[in-house]
């Protein structure tokens, strides 16, 4: 398992590649990326600024990589999450999980992201055309990160 | 002595990130800790009565408002995340 936090830009195909050939039993790689909108609530968005809890977001991404390790068979995870100021197109965070196949590969990675989503301390604030504001956060968030444990 | 740590909008709205807290008498869970920093007044007032959403994390792992924690613990207050 690897969890990174960093201002410099990721490339997807060779962390995937990485992965892929770590170990020859590996059937699927799951990857998510996520980037930045220039529209978000109904504003044109010029730049994002992601800001973070240095210490608890990695204990937290490690934690949510080993509570998907405990609940499918799967081989390996990868967490790459970019703070600092974003541009729309960019791109904000990698989820890769391997394993032997797709089901376990692809329920992992999307149970990583709406943990993420909910749990790790990141926090954004949008440049918009009417000025700075803080992100909210969604409700259907919640209600993604909710099912995981309703269908436990 | 606590450190007390604030995040993202709450950051902003208090205008401190970090302070030291002399470990205060009586109080022993998140919950009591809010309404200590409320009894300040004005913005620290309107930020812990309870009306915004806020979460909060003892040791660097999320905490309900019901979690105890001791002198020496290091105690974050945040807005809902918003990552990913």
């Amino acid at each position: 398992m690897a969890v990174r936090v960093q201002t410099e830009d990721f490339d997807a195909g060779a962390e995937i590649t990485r992965l892929r050939l770590a170990r020859p039993d590996t059937g699927a790689v799951a990857a998510f990326i996520g980037q930045v909108r220039d529209l978000n609530e109904g504003a044109e968005v010029s730049a994002l600024t992601l800001e973070h809890y240095p210490g608890m977001t990695e204990k937290a991404l490690e934690s949510i990589i080993r509570q998907a390790q405990a609940r499918w068979d799967i081989f390996d995870a990868l967490i790459i999450h970019r703070i600092g100021t974003l541009n729309p197109l960019d791109q904000i965070v990698l989820v890769l999980v391997s394993g032997a196949h797709r089901g376990e590969a692809f329920a992992a990675c999307e149970f990583i992201m709406d943990y993420l989503k909910t749990e790790a301390p990141f926090w954004k604030k949008e440049q918009t055309s009417a000025g700075a504001r803080w992100v909210e956060a969604r409700a259907s968030d919640d209600t993604a990160r909710q099912r995981w444990t309703e269908n436990q | 002595m606590l450190k007390v740590l604030y995040f993202a909008r709450l950051k902003e709205a208090l205008g401190t990130a970090k302070e030291d807290l002399p470990m205060p008498q009586g109080v022993t869970n998140i919950l009591e800790l809010m309404h200590l920093l409320a009894a300040r007044g004005g913005v620290w007032a309107q930020e812990f009565d309870g009306c915004r959403p806020l979460r909060a994390a003892i040791n660097q792992e999320l905490a309900p408002n019901t979690a105890g924690f001791k002198d020496g613990d290091e105690i974050a207050f945040f807005p809902p995340v918003t990552g990913g």
